[in-house]
């Protein structure tokens, strides 16, 4: 493939959005292809918004996904999906989680959590898959698997077949997560296959 | 494209690695965001002597010292560690090494999780001493085991600059070889060498001035800095994380990388200078290579288009170049703002809270998580400048403002940052006579950059038991009389302390002693969380001034209100998330209407 991939993770500090990337990495780079991935470390970790950027594909330079170039915007929070609008083009692909958490003006009632916030991304004419991460984890056996479900219903969109992911989840996941991870998986890729 | 044999790092796992790999035996390094990996990362290798030192300066001594006994040394910083460091680093320039010697500056561009965003590649010029800058994980670990060699081989200490796009980046590697120093381990006398008296310093000044001219001609190789054929229409100089940038933005143009970043190489810019028809110096931050190259008579364009603040990217380095290439990009939402908070049942809000209700106290604040005090709706910090600068700035305050300042001047400062540099301050605190309150938000960990062990932790940094200070006798021994340990969830007995220290004559010091709730003991530590009972809640918004990330206030109608037992005029009612919340039980103490309990209590 010539052009570079970019697959743009949002939400907030401890969603487990670096799990979440580290899998799609390890898929991506076992199907052969040149990757990075940036992360943010820190301050912004307590709570705040936080992205990983992964590029993919036959030589990958910059570890900075450019505005209007992100081809997969993945959102552990549905709010956190509209803040990076600028990053999208018309022909990106969201995953979203359902789940809200209140910003701290939101949490003491201040503002309002924004009604139909993904209204500003589908209006753009951009296909915007909605995904109750936290409840189909929850049926898989855990409710922490959520951010696999993500992976999941993502990896629809990407190249790679499931035994890839599959195969990274049993050789990169602790064994005791082995088949809960396993199952959310599966079930986050029922949603969009 | 990746094989087998592909390893997928971070720039801190890899620069982890390379100096492993470069046969590294004593490395000493203080946290510091994008810095704390690779000491971390590190210490998990066998044969490696690694710790936590409390600030940069002790950790580039330590390094140093391994060094004149002869082995490989290592030392790691955030850029403003490189501050505290400075005056061992000026002067090891002088002494040169015995062991190779090198030392981390990870540079913060964009301030991502830092005060200031300083370019340390000027301390590099300042210092007299060889700079090495990597793009990317791959080149961060090649390049740190030739840093090691160049270290040896000219006799003086290496600056290696990585920023956090490069520290916090993941790319692929592989293994590489094992190197070891040409220096041999044991006592050897060098005075004239390394006693730094006059005499003997004014020699060394000389010997620093050949090196830099010896180091100028391995920058002339190609060792370190290498031309890229291409279109010479435009032709660019750059080095560290933009160069990947240029190669984005302009995958076409002939390009000088130059991976050592000071001394430059005069004669192989001015050949390259003279071989393209325009050349762009695409840098993060200062135009420091601008100015040398400028200074060289080169024309250049440089910071005439390129932003000199906040990071660069491949879309900032194409339109600033190209301005037309901008392309149209879909408008930003208007979002609420989510910037980072104090976790659920975090000590420090206990204080915090206390102190945001005592509205003519100025708080001088430190660096760590407890800066997220400022932050509404606690916003109980009035001052942060530095590592340890809490106690001072009262202290000078105090000078200054007199009588006025009286019973109004508190400063506060993590376990972690007092053990860094605030002991000299409130050494000159009560030495001077301050009257003021020091906190010291006692949590036993360093715990913003991601919970490393110090002195007062009872651990080094591979988690064996170590010497634990025993900060109260501390603050007895340098002469501060009255020192009270409060448990900051308790908020009234918290407040009684802050209360009873401001009254006193005299510097007193406020122990707040509470774990970090990210500490492994307490993730396991079975969760026994708060609930509401929404019936009881009175609408007063008491545990919500907390600004708790598990408390959430829902607005309600005069209807709503009516419809669900409260009096009309309630405006709404609280909910705690149990999932989230980490039962520090602050707001329970806060609410008077018993709305907020838990099992069995």
């Amino acid at each position: 493939m010539a052009a570079t991939g970019n697959i743009l993770f949002s939400g907030v500090g401890g969603q487990g959005i670096l799990l979440a990337s580290e899998v799609t990495a390890y898929a991506l780079l076992s199907a052969g292809y040149d990757a990075k991935k940036s992360e943010v470390h820190g301050m912004a970790q307590r709570g705040g918004s936080v992205t990983a950027q992964l590029r993919y594909g036959d030589k990958v330079y910059s570890p900075l996904i450019e505005p209007g170039r992100a081809d997969i915007l993945i959102s552990f929070e549905m709010m956190e999906a509209a803040r990076y609008l600028p990053y999208l083009h018309a022909k990106s692909k969201v995953v979203v989680n359902t789940q809200q958490i209140k910003p701290p003006a939101v949490a003491m009632g201040k503002i309002p959590y924004p009604a139909d916030v993904l209204d500003s991304i589908s209006s753009r004419g951009i296909t915007v898959v909605s995904v109750d991460a936290f409840d189909i984890a929850r049926d898989a056996g855990e409710v922490k698997a959520a951010n696999i479900v993500m992976v999941g219903a993502m990896s629809a969109f990407l190249p790679m077949d499931v035994e890839v992911y599959e195969n990274i989840i049993t050789t990169r996941i602790p064994e005791r997560f082995r088949e809960v991870n396993m199952k959310a998986f599966a079930a986050g890729r029922k949603i969009t296959a | 494209m990746t094989d087998d044999n592909s390893l997928w790092m971070s720039g801190n796992e890899a620069i982890a690695m390379g100096a492993y790999e470069a046969g590294v035996k004593v490395a000493s390094g203080y946290p510091g965001t994008p810095s704390t990996e690779i000491m971390e990362n590190l210490s998990k290798y066998e044969g490696v002597y690694t710790e936590w030192a409390p600030n940069e300066k002790v950790g580039l001594e330590v390094a140093i010292g391994a060094s004149f006994a002869g082995v490989r040394a290592f030392a790691t910083m955030k850029h403003v560690g490189v501050n505290v460091a400075a005056d061992p680093l000026f002067t090891a320039s002088y002494t040169g090494v015995r062991g190779g010697l090198v030392v981390i500056t990870a540079d913060d561009p964009e301030m991502h999780s830092s005060q200031n965003e300083q370019d340390n590649r000027n301390y590099a010029y300042a210092a007299k001493l060889p700079m090495i800058e990597p793009s990317e994980p791959a080149e961060a670990k090649d390049l740190l085991k030739d840093a090691f060699e160049l270290s040896e081989k000219f006799d003086t200490p290496v600056l290696f600059r990585i920023t956090t796009r490069v520290a916090h980046v993941k790319g692929v590697l592989q293994k590489g070889d094992m190197r070891e120093s040409a220096a041999t381990c044991g006592i050897e006398k060098a005075p004239a060498k390394i006693v730094m008296l006059p005499a003997n310093a004014r020699a060394r000044r000389k010997v620093v001035e050949e090196r830099t001219a010896k180091l100028m001609e391995v920058a002339e190789g190609d060792a370190f800095n290498r031309v890229e054929e291409g279109d010479r229409k435009r032709g660019f100089i750059t080095g560290g994380v933009s160069y990947l940038y240029v190669k984005e933005a302009f995958p076409e143009a002939a390009v000088l990388k130059l991976g050592m970043s000071w001394p430059l190489p005069e004669k192989k810019i001015k050949e390259f200078a003279a071989s393209v028809d325009e050349l762009f110096i695409v840098e993060e931050l200062d135009p420091f290579l601008e100015y040398h190259i400028k200074a060289m008579g080169v024309e250049c364009h440089g910071k005439d288009l390129i932003p000199n603040q906040g990071e660069l990217n491949t879309a900032i380095v194409r339109s600033s170049i190209d301005p037309d290439s901008a392309p149209e990009l879909f408008a930003p939402a208007e979002l609420p703002m989510r910037p980072p908070n104090m976790c659920a049942g975090c000590p420090h809000r206990g204080v915090f809270f206390n102190l945001s209700r005592m509205k003519d106290v100025f708080v001088s604040g430190d660096i760590g998580c407890y800066t997220l005090g400022f932050l509404p709706p606690l916003s109980a910090m009035d001052s942060c400048v530095c590592m340890g600068a809490s106690v001072t700035i009262a202290h000078g305050m105090a000078k200054a403002l007199g009588d006025e300042g009286k019973g109004k001047l508190v400063s506060v400062i993590g376990d972690s940052t007092f053990i860094h540099t605030g002991i000299n301050g409130l050494i000159n605190s009560v030495y001077n006579d301050s009257k003021t309150v020091l906190v010291i938000l006692d949590n036993r960990i360093t715990a913003m950059t991601g919970q490393q062990n110090n002195p007062a932790s009872g651990h080094n940094i591979k988690g064996e038991a170590a010497n634990a200070i025993n900060i109260e006798e501390l603050c007895h021994a340098v002469g501060v009389k009255h020192v009270e340990v409060v448990n900051p969830h308790d908020i009234a007995e918290c407040r009684k302390a802050l209360k009873t220290a401001l009254e006193l004559d005299e510097m007193a010091v406020v122990i707040s002693r509470a774990p970090c709730v990210l500490l492994p003991e307490m993730k396991k530590a079975e969760h026994r969380p708060y609930n509401t009972k929404t019936e009881n809640c009175a609408g007063c918004m008491a545990c919500v001034k907390l600004g708790c990330p598990a408390i959430s206030w829902t607005n309600i109608t005069p209807e709503e209100a009516v419809a669900k037992g409260y009096k009309e005029k309630q405006k709404g009612f609280a909910v705690i998330n149990e999932v989230q919340c980490n039962g520090c039980g602050q707001c329970a103490a806060l609410c008077k209407f018993e709305a907020i309990n838990r099992e069995g209590e």
